[in-house]
């Protein structure tokens, strides 16, 4: 066991937990933000994407001990006063989603590559977004949300 | 995963110690190897001695006419580099064709290199640029330090703290990736040295190799037509469900010519 302290959202967070628990997992069963979701086993699907000081991770394969400290931002702490964050929203206007399942984590990955690449080409976009599946879509609103997000400059979160 | 005690090492020396006193331990760097291993219950380490926030290894800087790179420098921060942008323009290429972006966001060179998986990019360039291995005992030349599926030269214990690259005058690397994984189904990766030309693959056989008929036809014209006739032998390559030994052979063909004609 030992204490793992971290901020989430911009809130403070301190708790106990075994050395082998993973940082999904104390984001959601400890921390109650079940956004951020599980979509495999094998570091593949994306869905556990959030950002660790800044930079999209897969939170699966993340001990919760690695995180001691640090700074995560989940889904649940993209809107800001009642607004959705530009990529959110475009999201929603693209229908970029069908069952959801992918949503959290898709656009975490987003947003973590507009901050790198603010205006990507549309490889830039299918090359960015390699880390994460959907069953759903087909991935063309997906992108076509991305450019819109780009296009009202949403990297500046 | 089985239980196990994590620990995040201070120094250098403190990773060394905590790996003689506990037998069962093992480095922990970016755990985009490791910890998929341990979820699976593949591994059962005692103790994790993480090693990432040990600023020694993380730096990336020019040190006498070659590249030095920190073992913990993640494989984003080798892609966006300026210095190795500079320097080797075609490892800055490599590392961004790792995995995805949250791998990439974790993952480190030295965690690479030590895993030596057969399909893994790193290694095709530590070996194509003739780069050296250093740990906290030694310097091992790469055409040394590979051995093969997995086994790489490292003892017990020891770890690497920064890889050197010598500078190519030209280099470059291309890879088949596999669709799911990302991982190279063959990854060649062609640098033109002062001494002549070496051509590292990875991917298509049981570790990372040079493909040494390809190096001497090369050496006479450095053209992709130069090495169009010459195929490895199939019996030598990997067979899965993903590809035959004889598509991989080819694709290490094809894979040499995009690489030559990208220099
Ligand atoms: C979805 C996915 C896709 C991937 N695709 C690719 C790909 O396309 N190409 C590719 O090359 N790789 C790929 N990888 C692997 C990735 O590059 C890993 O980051 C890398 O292989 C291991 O680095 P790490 O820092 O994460 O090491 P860890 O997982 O932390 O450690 C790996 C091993 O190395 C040991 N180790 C770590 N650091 C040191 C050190 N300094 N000295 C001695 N031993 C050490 C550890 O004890 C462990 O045994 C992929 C991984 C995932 C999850
Ligand atoms: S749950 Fe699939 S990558 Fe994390
Ligand atoms: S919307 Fe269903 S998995 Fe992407």
């Amino acid at each position: 066991m030992a204490r793992i302290k971290l901020t989430v959202n911009g809130v403070r967070h301190s708790r106990d937990v075994e050395d082998r628990t993973l940082l999904v997992d104390l984001i959601r069963d400890e921390l109650g933000l079940t956004g951020t979701h599980i979509g495999c086993d094998t570091t593949q699907c994306g869905c556990c994407t959030v950002h660790m000081n800044g930079r999209a991770v897969k939170s699966c394969t993340i001990l919760a001990a690695q995180a001691n400290g640090a700074d995560i931002l989940t889904i649940e702490g993209l809107a800001k006063d009642g607004e959705l964050h530009p990529v959110q929203q475009a999201f929603t206007d693209c229908h970029a989603l069908q069952c959801g399942f992918c949503t959290p984590g898709m656009i975490m990955a987003v947003v973590g590559l507009l901050k790198d690449n603010p205006r990507p080409s549309d490889e830039d976009i299918y090359h960015g977004l390699e880390g994460n599946l959907c069953r759903c879509t087909g991935y063309i609103n997906i992108v076509k949300a991305v450019k819109q997000a780009a296009a009202q400059g949403a990297d500046g979160h | 995963m089985f239980s196990l005690n994590y620990v995040r090492a201070k120094s250098l020396k403190h990773a060394a110690e905590l790996l003689a006193q506990n037998p069962e331990a093992k480095l922990l760097a970016g755990g985009m190897t490791l910890l998929p291993t341990l979820k699976q219950r593949l591994a059962r380490p005692s103790h994790l001695v993480d090693i990432a926030a040990i600023g020694a290894l993380r730096a990336i800087r020019p040190s006498k006419g070659k590249l030095s790179i920190g073992a913990g420098v993640r494989h984003y921060e080798v892609a966006s580099s300026p210095i190795v942008r500079q320097a080797i323009p075609a490892l800055a290429c490599l590392a961004g064709l790792i995995g995805d972006p949250q791998v990439r966001n974790m993952g480190t060179i030295g965690g690479s290199l030590a895993n030596n998986d057969p399909a893994a990019d790193y290694p095709a360039a530590a070996l194509a640029l003739n780069a050296t291995i250093v740990t906290d005992r030694r310097r091992v030349k790469a055409g040394d330090y590979f051995q093969g599926l997995f086994a790489t030269a490292l003892e017990e214990g020891e770890i690497i703290t920064r890889v050197l690259f010598p500078l190519p005058k030209q280099a470059a690397y291309e890879k088949f990736p596999h669709p799911a994984s990302g991982y190279a189904m063959a990854g060649v990766f062609v640098a033109v040295t002062a001494r002549g030309v070496r051509v590292a693959v990875t991917g298509a056989g049981p570790g990372v190799f040079r493909w040494n008929a390809a190096e001497r036809a090369l050496g006479r014209s450095l053209s992709p037509d130069a090495v169009a006739k010459l195929s490895l032998p199939a019996d030598e390559m990997n067979e899965d469900i993903h590809a035959s030994r004889e598509y991989r052979a080819n694709l290490v063909n094809v894979m040499t010519r995009r690489a030559v004609a990208k220099l």
